[in-house]
């Protein structure tokens, strides 16, 4: 019992509680809400505007809105005012053709079943305490192979032409493909520029510095319409190989220069001491320099993977139906049509968490990796 | 097909930049597609009624119809077709690139495109022309009253300029609300960004159609431009423009006849010569095409005639309901005409 009229000795008052203002709910409140007259008018203006946003999105989205219907007109009945919700049972119609595109519905479980490798694929890549990480890291290096006879077909199964890939398939095709290339090709470019060998230098240089002085979409345009009248006629090369490798040379010549900069932080000792230890090059790189280049440079490869991964939707320029051409051609079915904004909200949901758990393992993988102490 | 490999394709390509720019054209696209068993049909990546896939992934639509009777001329079965999707920058180097047979893709037969592109047009399959979509309450009745008005506009179109030619004929002004795709255009339209929406009377009526109240919202009677849409080859490859030509006008002289899907079969022992020209009954007319006899026969019993078409796909019973206006036969004031089967 504190009281107040009892007499301390100078010194010798034991410590009273904070002032109620000052601690719990209430003082952080005060701290970081209202501590001053222009923070109290943000903090109410924020209060109002969330409370005048959220709701109507919410009810827009999911509360309102018509999960199953036949057609826009259906959908709109259902409502208490036309376009007063969201129509999701357009995207529930339409869902299979975002996901697979044209692919032939009988041999969807290839794309299924290749779906399933990548993710068992992917984990011994990204995750090292995993058991038995050194066959899955030989499995990865398969799997590329794997997946392309799944998708395309031949040896005994049924082929599938690859103008017939779209939607989510064919982004994730092209994503993938173009970051699994595109970081060895970048490392040996980023290598090939800080070469002390001219030839190589020079030719690492040029390549690098045209890739980028071109847009992505100018190449994509080259890959579509121009390689065809220098190829011998009849010749076939197909347009998303040709893809494939325009978006791989893209994203490699980007790599190459964050790699570079993550070279280029390294201090000199470092290769010293690699040399005193008497390692060749290979084993010096190995094992010394690019451990530590690549740690730096981990935010912005994965900064340039996240692009390319958004850029994939270039391909509509060219005619590939990506989820977002997918999502217009299926805008131009007249029993659904006007439904735009359905459409380009699943689209951005789906690349946002595609895009957002690449943050996120970036993140992860640096904090891991944290060893400078 | 030879294996891809890096000198052959060197020395190709030497061999085809000391020629010159050819093109992949190759001896006869006939029969090329004969030989691939499919009709590659460069088409859009989605215009309402005319091209779009369905739930299932298959194309449909006006263009497409006209794809699956050429693919049903010239391989006997209207769905050995596959769509070449192309936006309206590639839809010609996709053509002369031999990456496609045929193009049916609501393009505008223009001169620069005849002749500067190098491409041979086979008739029109529709004719459209480029109109004005605005609201009922506005009071507006025709394009003379729109002076100062605001306009949606897609860029990099014969729209942009058919619009600009026509305000500055009548002395009127008008403010631009630049747009890329159809969606944007209906979405600023009804926000009211755009008093206006200018595109082909086919597009205005398809983005009619998807308005809650598509009445309260007019299509202009001023049709400020001729916007004829037609199937493009390649030039240099006679028999197959022939080809292209003839399935277009057999669907338009089968609608003249009255031969449809449902009784061209009981029309194979019709009086009519032509009717029996056009069947393959008598003469020789698929041969000399370098098709079978039976090619305007599989035409009609498995896509139908012009008429069937139309309706089908873009007439007053789906939700587009254009009306045949310029697109009707010759006979009830349209301007759909074949010239005779004889």
């Amino acid at each position: 019992m504190t009281d107040a009229s009892q007499n301390y000795e100078t010194g010798q008052h034991p410590d009273l509680p904070p002032p109620l203002s000052e601690v719990g709910i209430l003082g952080w409140l005060k701290h970081n809400l209202f501590s001053s007259p222009l923070n109290t008018v943000m903090t109410i203006l924020a209060i109002w505007f969330l409370w005048a946003f959220i709701p109507p999105v919410l009810d827009w989205m999911l509360f309102d809105a018509v999960w199953s219907a036949d057609s826009r007109k259906e959908c709109w009945a259902l409502m208490e005012e036309p376009e007063g919700a969201a129509c999701w049972a357009f995207i529930k119609s339409r869902f299979s053709l975002f996901i697979y595109g044209f692919y032939p519905e009988a041999s969807r479980w290839r794309v299924d079943l290749s779906f399933v490798l990548l993710v068992l694929a992917v984990l011994p890549v990204l995750v090292d305490k995993m058991p038995g990480r050194k066959f899955g890291l030989i499995y990865a290096i398969a799997f590329p192979f794997i997946a392309g006879w799944l998708l395309v077909g031949g040896l005994g199964l049924e082929p599938v032409e690859t103008d017939q890939f779209g939607g989510i398939m064919l982004t994730i095709i092209i994503g993938v493909t173009g970051i699994s290339f595109s970081l060895p090709l970048g490392i040996l470019l980023a290598l090939g520029r800080r070469s002390s060998m001219p030839v190589l230098k020079m030719l690492s240089i040029m390549f690098i510095e045209f890739i980028r002085g071109v847009p992505l979409i100018a190449l994509l345009f080259i890959a579509s319409s121009m390689l065809n009248f220098f190829l011998p006629p009849g010749t076939v090369f197909d347009l998303l190989l040709r893809v494939l490798i325009m978006v791989t040379l893209f994203s490699a010549a980007y790599i190459a220069e964050v790699i570079r900069g993550g070279l280029q932080a390294i201090p000199r000792g470092q290769y010293e001491a690699a040399d005193s230890l008497g390692l060749n090059f290979a084993k010096a790189q190995i094992l010394i320099i690019m451990p530590q280049a690549l740690k730096i440079s981990i935010p912005g490869i994965v900064n340039s993977f996240i692009g390319l991964f958004k850029d994939t939707t270039l391909v509509l320029i060219i005619g590939m139906l990506d989820p977002l051409g997918i999502g217009r051609a299926s805008l131009a079915d007249a029993d659904w049509s006007g439904l735009a904004r359905e459409v380009y909200l699943f689209i951005a949901m789906f690349f946002f968490i595609c895009c957002f758990g690449m943050a996120r393992y970036s993140l992860y993988l640096e904090k891991k990796l944290h060893t400078g102490h | 097909m030879k294996p891809w490999n890096v000198p052959n394709v060197l020395s190709a390509t030497l061999v085809v930049a000391a020629l010159g720019v050819t093109g992949a054209a190759s001896a006869s696209t006939l029969d090329d597609v004969k030989s691939n068993g499919v009709l590659r049909c460069v088409v859009s990546t989605g215009v309402p009624g005319f091209a779009y896939p369905d739930a299932s992934g298959t194309w449909k639509g006006f263009d497409i119809d006209f794809c699956r009777a050429t693919a049903a001329a010239v391989l006997g079965d209207s769905s050995k077709i596959k769509a070449v999707t192309s936006t309206g920058q590639t839809r010609f180097t996709l053509l002369n690139s031999g990456e496609g047979d045929v193009l049916w893709r609501n393009t505008t037969v223009t001169f620069s495109r005849d002749v500067g592109v190098k491409l041979r047009f086979h008739g029109i399959n529709y004719y459209d022309g480029q109109g004005f979509l605005v609201k009922k309450n506005l009071g507006i009745r025709s394009a003379k009253e729109l002076d100062g008005a605001s306009v949606c506009i897609q860029t990099g179109t014969t729209t942009e300029l058919n619009l600009a030619d026509y305000f500055h004929a009548n002395g009127m002004k008008y403010e631009a609300v630049t747009i890329q795709t159809n969606d944007e255009g209906r979405q600023n339209y009804v926000e009211g960004r755009c008093d206006v929406y200018t595109t082909d009377a086919s597009g205005l009526a398809a983005i009619r159609s998807t308005f809650s109240e598509p009445n309260d919202h007019i299509i202009l009677p001023e049709i400020i431009s001729k916007e004829p849409l037609g199937p493009a080859t390649r030039q240099g490859d006679d028999q197959w423009s022939d080809i292209v030509t003839w399935v277009l006008n057999a669907t338009v002289t089968a609608e003249e006849k009255g031969v449809t899907s449902s009784n061209v079969d009981e029309m194979m022992s019709s009086k009519d010569p032509e009717i029996l020209r056009l069947l393959g009954v008598e003469g020789s007319q698929g041969e000399e095409l370098g098709l079978n006899k039976k090619w305007a026969y599989n035409i009609i019993k498995s896509v139908g005639n012009y008429g069937e078409i139309f309706e089908r796909n873009i007439g007053t019973n789906t939700p587009i309901g254009l009306e045949r206006g310029l697109n009707a036969l010759w006979t009830n004031g349209g301007l759909q005409y074949s010239p005779p089967f004889r």
